[in-house]
């Protein structure tokens, strides 16, 4: 899901790194600073989920991206909280670096953000909507990041666009897989800490 | 040999990369991260790697952690390399039936390539051996926002334990029959697994917090790690800009350098 150093045009990559600082100082403004430290934790479940490997269909299987959780419960909480995710990875992982951390977190974190608000809008009671709800709120959040990935790749250079499509085209099982794991995820959540469901 | 000599802290013991200051490898790492994007040409983006390398060397990389990075890596350059050159098009290089594998595509791969790969061992080069919670104190020096570190350290802290406990988790699932495949069945499972790891770690935050404040802590992040910069740290640093900048001036003005 996210891209590699090395791929982005330099512009590309300031224009990442503003949002996701904008992105960053709102979330952590509307955050309660007492409520940091579960962001933490939040975010050291995020960087485990990601790990998670689910069988896709047709023998294949794909990394978890789960954006949809952090957007869900955290709201614009969830660009700190991804970032930091991010953070980790390249620093253990080499997955991406410095470089590409702004516009890769702005590319997960902006849609899982749109995404969760539009999933605090439903009504509270109705848990069958919003069962629903969470599973739109996990498939469009990825399905968000996906094609501000394509598009960061397109933005690039013209040579990546037919990449850029197939890129998108590869995540449409997974975002299926991503909305029926984070609705389940939800209901769970739902049946044993109603608050959290709730959202941080 | 007194009782309290490391053997790590003999001179001949830390590879030269990782002597400098925490605070200046940062930097240094964040600019060979930048400078590598900024290369348009493959004869610049070649120099780079060669430039990888020889810090890879003087990190003394572990040689098995490195070919795992790069092998992730250059998984997504070999995508490219399948889709950019049959795409762009250009004078083919060779052509197949109606796919065309055009010059100006295999040229915009080759530089991608080497450039990413460059990035990443530069990366791993600078950042080696230091473990997050360095790399927090350090960014705290740097005048990063404490909010952001204070997260970082406690998502670096936690990482292992939540991890821990969703594999102890997933195996407890694996003893009782669970075989992962593309049904609900799976999806249903693993939300169940992730939503419990969440529930404990958010306990453990609250917890965690609780113990915190009976402690004595006010929100506020003191750091009590010592840092020292050094006139090599300095000449470090330069040299990195030096070598940056000697790059991007081959990659503007080829003719300027002629080799």
């Amino acid at each position: 899901m996210h891209i590699s150093e090395g791929v982005l045009d330099p512009a590309v990559l300031s224009v990442g790194a503003v949002l996701a600082a904008a992105g960053t100082v709102l979330g952590l403004r509307r955050l309660d600073p007492e409520r940091l430290i579960v962001v933490a934790l939040l975010a050291a479940v995020f960087f485990v989920g990601s790990l998670v490997h689910v069988p896709v269909g047709a023998g294949a299987s794909a990394h978890l991206v789960l954006n949809g959780l952090p957007g869900m419960l955290l709201g614009w909480a969830a660009f700190p909280c991804i970032l930091t995710a991010l953070f980790l990875q390249a620093v253990l992982f080499q997955f991406g670096g410095f470089a590409v951390l702004g516009i890769n977190t702005f590319n997960m974190a902006f849609p899982a953000v749109l995404a969760g608000l539009a999933f605090r809008r439903l009504p509270q009671g109705s848990s069958g909507v919003r069962r629903a709800g969470a599973f739109c709120c996990g498939a469009l959040s990825v399905a968000g990041a996906a094609l501000l990935t394509a598009l960061s790749l397109t933005f690039t250079h013209e040579g990546f666009a037919l990449s850029a499509r197939i890129l998108f085209a590869a995540h449409l099982p997974i975002m299926l897989a991503e909305g029926l794991v984070t609705a389940a995820v939800f209901a769970f959540l739902i049946r044993v800490r109603p608050e959290l469901a709730a959202g941080i | 040999m007194p009782a309290d000599a490391d053997i790590r802290r003999l001179p001949d013991a830390i590879p030269l990369l990782r002597r400098p200051d925490p605070r200046f490898r940062l930097v240094a790492a964040f600019v060979a991260s930048i400078t590598p994007a900024l290369l348009t040409r493959p004869e610049a983006a070649a120099a780079a790697c060669t430039a990888a390398l020889a810090a890879a060397f003087a990190a003394r990389l572990s040689l098995g952690q490195a070919l795992r990075r790069l092998a992730v890596l250059n998984m997504f350059t070999a995508f490219l390399w399948l889709t950019v050159p049959l795409s762009l098009p250009g004078e083919p290089l060779w052509a197949w039936g109606p796919l065309s594998f055009s010059r100006t595509g295999a040229e915009l791969a080759l530089t991608v390539t080497l450039k990413c790969n460059a990035v990443l061992l530069l990366f791993l080069s600078l950042t080696a051996g230091m473990e997050p919670s360095v790399i927090a104190q350090a960014l705290e020096r740097l005048r990063c926002p404490v909010s952001l570190v204070f997260l970082l350290l406690f998502t670096s802290r936690y990482v292992h334990t939540v991890a821990e406990e969703y594999g102890r988790l997933a195996e407890a699932a694996r003893l009782r029959g669970f075989a992962p495949g593309a049904n609900l069945h799976t999806y249903r499972t693993v939300g169940c697994l992730l939503g419990m790891v969440l529930v404990r770690s958010y306990d453990r935050a609250l917890r965690v917090h609780e113990a915190m404040r009976l402690r004595g802590f006010d929100g506020r992040f003191r750091s009590t790690v010592r840092f020292a910069a050094s006139t090599g740290d300095v000449l470090f640093l330069a040299a990195m800009f030096a070598a940056a900048t000697f790059l991007m001036l081959f990659d503007r003005f080829p003719e300027l350098i002629r080799v």
